[in-house]
């Protein structure tokens, strides 16, 4: 987990069941949406479902279950956790 | 407005608070549904009698902040922030979902520094109740600065000291976050600190008593039911299932919808005194009324299954598992379940297109609904696939006239589909697409607001699409049984000389008289106008005819093709297709309805948009003529060109 792998440190590259912190947003646009939705920075969240066709993805936080497209989930940078 | 209102009510919350459950249980079944001015969305307003006050409750439509960008969330902003707007409320309820407590107080905080009276409606505490988790509203409604009721919309607790809150406990509060404090800030950094004070009061006012546990029930249940083949498998079944209940349930009350009409009509050709109004009575707005009135059952079927996906949480999982697919067409997850209703109906498939939030996705799917095979083009097809496909078996057990059929819903959906794809590089807009959704926890449906859902559906398509539909009717009516100067009269003369009756009785010269009669109607004068216009087609005017009152709806093409071949029932599909099959083409002397000439016709009825009640649904919705004019013209063309094409091809 070095630097050259931070690239890879988006929401939308977690497995399912990964754990991970949400750091930070590239994207005004989607980050006040999720913004708004309870996704702020320092929260926890778990990929808990992807679609059969790779996207949306599903994400619990905050207590509840929120879909999103793996373009917005790429919009998150998070960092991940045991 | 009202002279007797004393109180108006806002209720405001984010999407899945129960807020709708609670409109229900406060107004029952005192509601309705109209727009807001200058817009599209739904206003949906019911009135209480409390304490013998009047009290107008407004369901504003479900929001996630007032930053909002979305039509609907738009038009509670703007109520809320504009003390002019006629539909500013003298108090808001907000109902936040306690089981959500973080996220629902968002919106709350934002709605708190508008400075416009309110309280909290704390939803869900049946639910909190079973999660053990433990909730100080005290604190909560100190900390908060607005008085706080427990209450469980689903259950019914608490309503009453909800009520009684509206007179005692309102007040404006003070503002959470200043104008000041907020200054220089943006929108993001706003949100973050809200969400940190929220957290802060939070983390005093609950408490878990046990640890809170994961919904293993919806977590199972979406492993099924989003499962790679499982889900969609299921999805298919459960579609298989509404479409099957929808043609086969709603065919009993349909019939007896039409047997009353029939009576009726029968019971006004005995007793009304013959004349021109009574026939404008019987063949123009009692047939437009039938005409309306026959599609209930369908709409109140499909709402009441739809109702059901939706409120179970359902809906949400579909979303999700189609969205991908969906977007490559410039469609939404959301547009799936319009799209396939459209089998069954476009009108109520169109109403169901208020989910899709994004504009451009929205208008596309309704753009493009209507190009999925209704119910209302069956009869013809069936018509004509027993005209023209024989009903050979291929392989053994495939029976081509059913291949036939298939084949055509088949071609109506990949229209649809292509023609989506094509829209999505003209219509222009700003607004990105998102799908960013909450996927609520599976929940048993609550069968009253199904109830009302479909109710206000049913109210909407009867009173705001019947209008139209009506006038229509009218005008076909007084198109079809008029004509220029004497030409009826010379009609019913010629008929009354014996010989021209011949061995006919006296029904078969009826008939005869009524043919001849549309022939030189006004109708008929249309049908030759635009025969060249349909020649290239493979069409004559007698199909022109049809054309023309199918533009009302497109079953009308079979009741025309009875009265233009005299046939006398009109039901009696095996004589028209006789007659029909009898018909040689003047010029060829081979039978004038080639599978060429059918093909032909049947793909005209798969394209063409001859439907005035979806016309009037679509302007309903988007409030624009443009939208069901262009809509109008590209399906026309499609008609047109595909007939063109297969007329030329197999002729």
């Amino acid at each position: 987990m070095k630097n050259g792998k931070a690239i890879k440190n988006t929401l939308a590259h977690l497995r399912k069941g990964e754990k991970a912190i949400i750091d930070s947003f590239t994207d005004v646009e989607v980050s006040l949406k999720l913004l708004e939705m309870g996704c702020l920075p320092g929260e926890m969240i778990q990929v808990k479902n992807i679609a059969p066709l790779g996207d949306p993805i599903a994400i619990t936080v905050a207590g509840y279950t929120l879909g999103l497209r793996k373009s917005e989930a790429s919009a998150v940078i998070i960092r991940r956790t045991r | 407005m009202e002279q007797d209102t004393r109180l108006k009510v806002a209720l405001i919350g984010n999407p899945n608070c129960g807020k709708s459950t609670l409109f229900n249980v406060l107004t029952g079944l005192n509601q309705s549904t109209a727009n807001f001015p200058g817009a599209t969305v739904d206003k949906k307003t019911g009135s209480a009698k409390i304490n013998s006050t009047s009290v107008e409750f407004i369901d504003l439509p479900g929001a996630y902040s007032l930053n909002a960008k979305s039509p609907d969330e738009k038009i509670a902003v703007e109520i809320l922030q504009d003390k002019n707007n006629s539909d500013y409320p003298d108090l808001t309820i907000y109902v936040a979902d306690a089981s959500n407590l973080k996220r629902s107080l968002f919106l709350a905080t934002q709605i708190i520094d508008s400075k416009i009276p309110m309280l909290i409606a704390l939803n869900m505490m049946d639910v909190v109740d079973k999660r053990g988790m433990e909730i100080n509203f005290e604190m909560l409604s100190e900390k908060l600065g607005v008085k706080i009721i427990p209450i469980s919309a689903r259950e019914e607790r608490g309503i009453e000291e909800l009520k009684q809150a509206l007179f005692s406990d309102t007040k404006i509060p003070k503002e959470i976050f200043s104008e000041q404090q907020l200054a220089g800030k943006n929108d993001s950094q706003q949100t973050i600190e809200r969400y940190r004070l929220i957290t802060e009061i939070i983390s005093d006012c609950l408490k878990f008593k046990s640890k809170p546990e994961e919904d293993i029930f919806s977590s199972r249940t979406d492993k099924i039911l989003t499962h790679k083949i499982w889900g969609y498998a299921i999805f298919l079944f459960i579609l298989f299932l509404i479409f099957e209940s929808i043609f086969v349930i709603a065919s009993y009350p349909m019939q007896w919808i039409e047997s009353s009409f029939t009576f009726s009509s029968q019971w006004g050709a005995a007793h009304l005194p013959k004349g021109e109004f009574s026939d404008l009575l019987m063949n123009g707005v009692l047939a437009g009324l039938s005409g309306i009135v026959v599609f209930i059952p369908q709409i109140a079927l499909l709402f009441f299954f739809i109702s059901i996906l939706e409120d179970t949480g359902y809906m949400a999982r579909v979303s999700f598992i189609m969205d991908r697919a969906m977007r490559k067409f410039g469609l939404n997850g959301r547009s799936v379940i319009p799209l396939l209703s459209g089998v069954a109906c476009a009108v109520p498939a169109i109403m169901g297109t208020r989910t899709i939030s994004n504009w451009k996705e929205r208008l596309i799917t309704i753009m493009v609904t209507p190009l999925m095979s209704c119910s209302a083009r069956l009869p013809v097809y069936t018509l004509l696939i027993a005209l023209v496909v024989p009903a050979k078996k291929v392989f053994g057990f495939f029976n081509m006239q059913g291949i036939m059929l298939m084949l055509l819903y088949l071609i109506g959906f990949f229209a649809a589909i292509g023609s989506a794809f094509a829209m999505k590089y003209f219509i222009k807009s700003k607004e990105r697409s998102f799908f960013i959704m909450e996927l609520p926890p599976y929940r048993s449906p609550r069968w009253k607001n199904i109830g009302l859902a479909i109710i206000d559906r049913v109210k909407v398509f009867l009173f705001d699409a019947g209008k139209v539909i009506i006038a229509i009717s009218i005008i076909l009516w007084a198109l079809a049984s008029h004509a220029p100067a004497d030409s009826f009269q010379k009609i019913e003369k010629k008929y009354t000389d014996y010989s021209y009756r011949g061995d006919y009785s006296d029904a078969e010269i009826n008939n005869k008289i009524a043919s001849e009669k549309l022939e030189t109607s006004y109708a008929g004068i249309l049908g030759k106008f635009i025969e060249p216009v349909i020649k290239p087609l493979g069409f004559d005017w007698k199909v022109g005819i049809a054309l023309v009152t199918s533009f009302a709806a497109r079953e009308v093409f079979v009741g025309t093709m009875a009265t233009i071949y005299s046939v006398g029932d009109a039901n009696n599909s095996h004589s028209i297709r006789e007659k029909m099959r009898a018909e040689k083409n003047p010029d060829t002397l081979k039978p004038k309805y080639s599978f060429a000439v059918g093909l032909s016709l049947m793909l005209f009825y798969a394209f063409a948009m001859q439907c005035m009640s979806t016309l009037a649904v679509v302007y309903r919705e988007t409030k624009k003529l443009k939208w069901p004019v262009i809509q109008f013209f590209y399906m026309g063309a499609l008609a047109y060109l595909a007939s063109f094409v297969v007329y030329n091809f197999f002729k």
